[in-house]
């Protein structure tokens, strides 16, 4: 008997200690919330999204020219890897088995582990040294490739999920592969591959990693691709680091604006998710 | 027939593309560094003097910075993350499950330079705190040596910890999942306590869960702002918590746009190069075990085991 309270004992230590590993998650969480909304909620004005910066040194001004930066980017980045992700990832459900599949979904679960820094690194060596050039185009080409293996993991994934029974039939039709491809399946599976891709355009316009030497900064309004633009994350970290008052302040505006953006695709992406779910179960 | 070949041909060009690129990764970055790597072979990899100015590139500061608080970081956020998988697979109230995964996955998705910028406000200050009411006993160990900064190692480890957490915890649990169930339910048969019968699970599960782990290890080793904000940047190798220190990936943001020559720019991508290996090594492993678990863990490959119940 004495031995068996032990294993009870034992057993409530640990059921506690799962249940208190959620707490110690969820506590940097709720503070982070806590200060970026409190922070960033004082410092966000109209004047924030519509402003382009001030000289240095002088209080007020906005980010305007980072969030059409981060616009054009992200752009860029979507109209890389959507296209390349999503027949990658289709290539990989259609074909399973084969060599390639196999590599391509090796090769995207890799690069999706690489550092987003080393990615920098690449699109700098590819997109702005031949060029002595900073550019928007560098730093939508090293978002973009960070994209790609997200969307197409997901797409693969999603497309896995269609039942068999729509491509027999699409197939018993007569239709040839790409037909029953791009009539049957992908549409019926979109829903999850559009989530995929906002869920991975949630990733990327968070990054600033990749973009401090592609993209650079810009403190001028810029839509040329060829020039330095600027981007959110990028001006929310030279704001971090700065001495002035008002800078840190936007910053927090800056990460307020961000991980608003980031939650709404969060829960966005849920909602699709269990409605997907629902429907094949 | 050859309209299918047609179409195979064209979404296999970017299958293809996909592989290409990590290869293309890899090629890049040693043509963009063979300079340093001619002229300072593993040298570079040994001298722990990193001196732009007087043309001295060693390299081993950062490599011990980096491994140094990505281990700190593994050995917080492990434990704190197994309980998150074990608590939501197999503790937690179905109602609770999905928000559950909701906030935990939200820690992932919540941008690496908010991370820092928290970091530098609030998370700098508190450690500082903590630095100061630290007694003067414990501060003559090495361990907590030096002046009380607020930036430095402990800062880094304790913010890179919660950044990993999710990203273990959400693959640990897919890796209890595929338990078989009757694993458990055996357990429980022998009269096994909760956590006995969670336990053999986890022993099932140990594989998968030490590619789990490494895949957060994996996460820290290439984490860049955040870290880059709170470590302190300061390139030496000391065992303290409380000394400002630099990894690989902050000394490649900091530095990379003020390389004012190309051996310092090969020197800094070198260390992209290295990192990216270590990364790749790390990440395949881990998916290989991963995968090598989702092999046995199908129903009836093997006998269940019981052993670790008992």
């Amino acid at each position: 008997m004495m031995l068996d309270a032990r294993r009870r004992f034992l057993s409530a230590l640990f059921v506690a200690a799962c249940g208190l590993s959620v707490v110690l998650a969820l506590v940097p969480l709720g503070l982070i919330l806590f200060f970026v909304i409190g922070s960033g909620v004082q410092a966000l004005n109209l004047e924030f999204f519509t402003a382009l910066p001030k000289p240095v040194g002088e209080p007020g001004g906005g980010m305007l020219n980072a969030f059409v930066g981060t616009l054009i980017l992200t752009g860029l980045a979507s109209l890389m890897a959507i296209p390349a992700g999503v027949l990658s990832g289709i290539y990989m459900s259609e074909y399973a088995g084969t060599r390639l599949a196999t590599a391509t979904r090796f090769a995207a679960d890799t690069l999706n582990g690489v550092p987003s820094i080393v990615i920098g690194i690449f699109a700098y060596g590819i997109a702005v040294l031949p060029f002595r050039q900073f550019s928007a185009l560098a730093g939508g080409l090293a978002l973009g490739i960070m994209m790609v293996p997200i969307i197409a993991r997901t797409t693969e994934e999603m497309l896995l999920l269609v039942p068999a029974a729509m491509r027999e039939g699409a197939l018993a039709l007569g239709a040839t592969r790409a037909r029953a491809v791009f009539t049957v399946i992908v549409p019926a599976a979109l829903p999850g591959i559009v989530t995929g891709a906002v869920l991975a355009l949630a990733r990327i316009a968070g990054e600033t990693a990749p973009l401090l030497f592609t993209s650079f900064n810009n403190r001028f309004f810029s839509t040329d691709l060829r020039q330095p633009i600027s981007s959110v994350t990028v001006q929310v970290f030279t704001y971090a680091i700065s001495p002035y008052e008002d800078w840190r302040r936007q910053a927090w505006a800056g990460a307020l604006v961000l991980v608003s953006f980031v939650l709404a695709c969060s829960v966005l992406a849920r909602l699709v998710t269990a409605r997907i779910q629902r429907g094949w179960a | 027939m050859r309209r299918e070949l047609g179409f195979r041909l064209v979404i296999g060009a970017f299958a293809v593309l996909v592989v290409g690129l990590v290869v293309a990764i890899g090629v890049e970055l040693s043509r963009q560094s063979w300079l340093s790597i001619a002229r300072f072979g593993l040298a570079f990899w040994l001298d722990r003097t990193w001196d732009p100015v007087a043309g001295e590139f060693g390299a081993l500061p950062f490599i011990w910075g980096t491994l140094y608080s990505s281990g700190l970081a593994l050995l917080l956020a492990t434990p704190v993350a197994l309980g998150i998988a074990v608590f939501i697979s197999d503790l937690c109230p179905a109602w609770l499950r999905g928000p559950l995964v909701f906030f935990t996955e939200l820690l992932a998705a919540i941008p690496s330079i908010v991370y820092g910028l928290w970091g530098i406000f609030v998370l700098v200050p508190a450690v500082r705190q903590f630095e100061i009411a630290m007694p003067e006993l414990l501060r003559r160990l090495p361990l907590f040596s030096g002046p009380p900064l607020g930036v430095g190692m402990l800062a880094a480890a304790l913010i890179l910890a919660v950044m990993i957490v999710p990203f273990t915890s959400s693959v640990a649990r897919e890796v209890l999942k595929t338990v078989p169930m009757a694993q458990r339910e055996a357990a429980y048969a022998l009269g096994a306590t909760r956590f006995e019968a969670i336990r053999s699970a986890i022993f099932f599960a140990r594989t998968g869960i030490v590619g789990a782990v490494m895949l957060g290890f994996g996460r820290a080793l290439g984490e860049t702002m955040a870290v880059t904000m709170v470590i302190g940047n300061n390139p030496q190798i000391s065992p303290s918590l409380f000394a400002p220190q630099y990894t690989m990936a902050a000394v490649i943001a900091n530095e990379f746009t003020e390389a004012t020559d190309d051996l310092y720019l090969h020197a800094l991508i070198e260390i992209g190069l290295v990192l990216f290996l270590i990364t790749l090594i790390v990440n395949s492993a881990s998916r290989l075990l991963i995968w090598a678990m989702g092999r046995t863990a199908r129903p009836a490959a093997r006998r269940v085991e019981l052993g670790a119940a008992a």
